[in-house]
């Protein structure tokens, strides 16, 4: 099926825009002649058409490869670094993948089964695989639990958001990103360094924060986005003390206040964004006015092709940006028979401004009365000796379940304050919470853990 | 502290914070006059388990709920340890 008005990936890599590069922590690869060649080793000539899993060990050559598949594939799953064999089988069954790009050596019941392809730094000449389709991009969700689910876009529904924010505003940029290129967040990164004309800098798993700023600052980053969980990370490291990035983006949580005064403080000079996308609903709309929430009129009306609306305090979404389905012989409707994606993001409306208070899969329960961790964490998240927190529920044998916190305070905060600071996080909570919703009990910790998807791990919820 | 002391203290917290008005705090004292929802009980007990390592009505699962004080206090000292 030819479809000659396709617009490819490759096709924005054009010669004219010099010292373009893309880096991780080992390598750098220029971008401005990245067409000409190839990171495909073996019978890379065959994939035309073909269903292909992308698994490298590294976003480096995802993203090589992304661009030299793209238009050519007709499919493409982007496999993330944390998936395991076993679930990754069952995905591979769904997507009916046919061929497998990878740098790593393949478990042995592969044999056969799959055409492999390996991938390498781009030192061979191009073959010039034709662009003669648009390919289905395929992505997981980053669910907590159980099998993810496989969602496809279109590299045009993918880039909406990015068109729409007009390309050449973000020419000569150089992006980066705390999320692997290989989720949904991160990929929006990585199409906004290569449509709009930049370049870029990625994240290495397991690098210590000032190594991976001291890198942020030597590759000339100056647009870089990540989960509110990644840059309390950042704030909490101290690192950001010679950073000066001129763009900073929240989006994969909620936003609260206590983190956008943070980097407001932190980044005098950037403007800071937070955006609402999610895989399943793509990008919603961004926020840069430096408040928590959004504006209520976004709701309802039809905003640069984006329509919201809100059903039993749920956040739906209709737009040419979100995923067309969930692929899979059982796979459940995506949209609504509307055509709207249900977000399962709860928002709750105070004046003229939508706030988002937590997941609907979250709730817990309290004798009857409901509360989100997150309406919880923003209200301690605003006392100034807090850094980060963390509600959970706890069961009861009384009321079934109660809300505790885990708190991490801020640097050099003198143990002898612990006490007074928790009976004022306490106090600021009963202000502004009912009852059932203040923590029963606080707790200070060290550190809380952060999914690979760049969320607060809530194990309970 | 003994026990009760410290279930005492840990009440007369939760008293302050939710602000209810506690009555004198005797053995006989009915739980119900106490002026604790079953909110504030799920709050002492929470606290009353980092404190002192146990929960009494969740370790016995057949565990009926006190309805004095003195045996909700009983129901802490008598946990086998």
């Amino acid at each position: 099926m030819s479809q000659p008005d396709v617009v490819a990936l490759r096709q924005y890599l054009g010669p004219e825009l010099k010292e373009r590069t893309i880096s991780d922590a080992r390598h750098s690869v220029s971008l401005t002649d990245i067409v000409q060649h190839s990171c495909l080793t073996g019978r890379s000539c065959e994939l035309s058409g073909r269903s292909v899993l992308l698994a490298t060990s590294g976003q480096l050559l995802s993203a090589l490869a992304m661009i030299e598949l793209d238009g050519v594939a007709r499919r493409l799953l982007l496999c993330p670094p944390d998936i395991d064999w076993d679930r990754l089988q069952v995905l591979l069954e769904q997507a009916d993948i046919d061929t497998i790009v990878t740098d790593r050596p393949l478990h042995r019941c592969t044999a056969g089964k799959y055409i492999v392809i390996g991938v390498d730094l781009p030192e061979r000449r191009a073959m010039g695989s034709e662009v003669d389709r648009a390919t289905e991009w395929l992505m997981l969700t980053s669910g907590t639990s159980g099998l993810p689910k496989i969602v496809r876009h279109t590299l045009d529904g993918l880039a909406g958001a990015i068109i729409a924010d007009g390309p050449v505003r973000y020419r000569n940029a150089t992006w980066a990103t705390f999320y692997d290129i290989r989720r949904y967040g991160g990929l929006q990164i990585f199409l906004r360094a290569v449509i709009g004309g930049g370049s870029m800098v990625l994240s290495e798993p397991g690098e210590a924060v000032a190594a991976h700023v001291a890198r942020l600052r030597a590759g000339g980053v100056t647009h870089i986005s990540g989960t509110p969980s990644h840059w309390r990370k950042l704030l909490m490291s101290g690192a950001s003390a010679d950073f000066a990035p001129d763009y900073v983006r929240l989006s994969g949580e909620i936003a609260d206040q206590a983190v956008l005064d943070g980097l407001a403080r932190a980044f005098p000079r950037a403007s800071i964004g937070h955006a609402y996308a999610s895989t399943e609903a793509g990008v919603g709309f961004s926020v840069d006015d430096g408040r928590e929430g959004f504006p209520a009129h976004l709701i309802g009306q039809n905003h640069a092709g984006v329509e919201m609306k809100v059903v039993d305090d749920s956040l739906r979404i209709r737009s040419r940006r979100t995923a067309r389905a969930y692929v899979g012989a059982a796979a459940p409707p995506l949209t609504d028979a509307e055509g709207f994606v249900d977000t399962g993001d709860m928002v709750e409306r105070r004046g003229e401004r939508y706030h988002f208070v937590g997941r609907r899969g979250g709730i817990i329960n309290i004798g009857g009365l409901k509360v989100h961790p997150e309406e919880v964490e923003a209200v301690i998240n605003r006392h100034v000796s807090v850094q980060m927190s963390r509600a959970r529920s706890r069961r009861s044998p009384i009321t079934g379940a109660i809300v505790v916190a885990d708190v991490i305070l801020a640097d050099g905060t003198d143990a002898a304050r612990h006490e007074t600071v928790r009976a004022e996080i306490l106090s600021q909570c009963r202000d502004c919470l009912p009852v059932w919703k203040v923590p029963a009990v606080i707790r200070f910790v060290e550190r809380l853990d952060v999914t690979a998807a760049g969320k607060l791990a809530r194990t309970d919820a | 502290m003994s026990i009760k002391s410290k279930i005492f203290s840990a009440m007369k917290q939760i008293a302050e914070e939710q602000k209810v008005t506690l009555p004198p705090l005797e053995d006989d004292l009915s739980l119900n006059e106490t002026g604790f929802d079953s909110l504030a009980f799920a709050i002492l007990v929470a606290r009353l388990e980092d404190e002192l390592g146990v929960d009494p009505f969740t370790v016995a699962e057949d565990a009926a709920f006190p309805s004095t004080l003195g045996e909700f206090v009983r129901a802490y000292e008598n946990v086998p340890a």
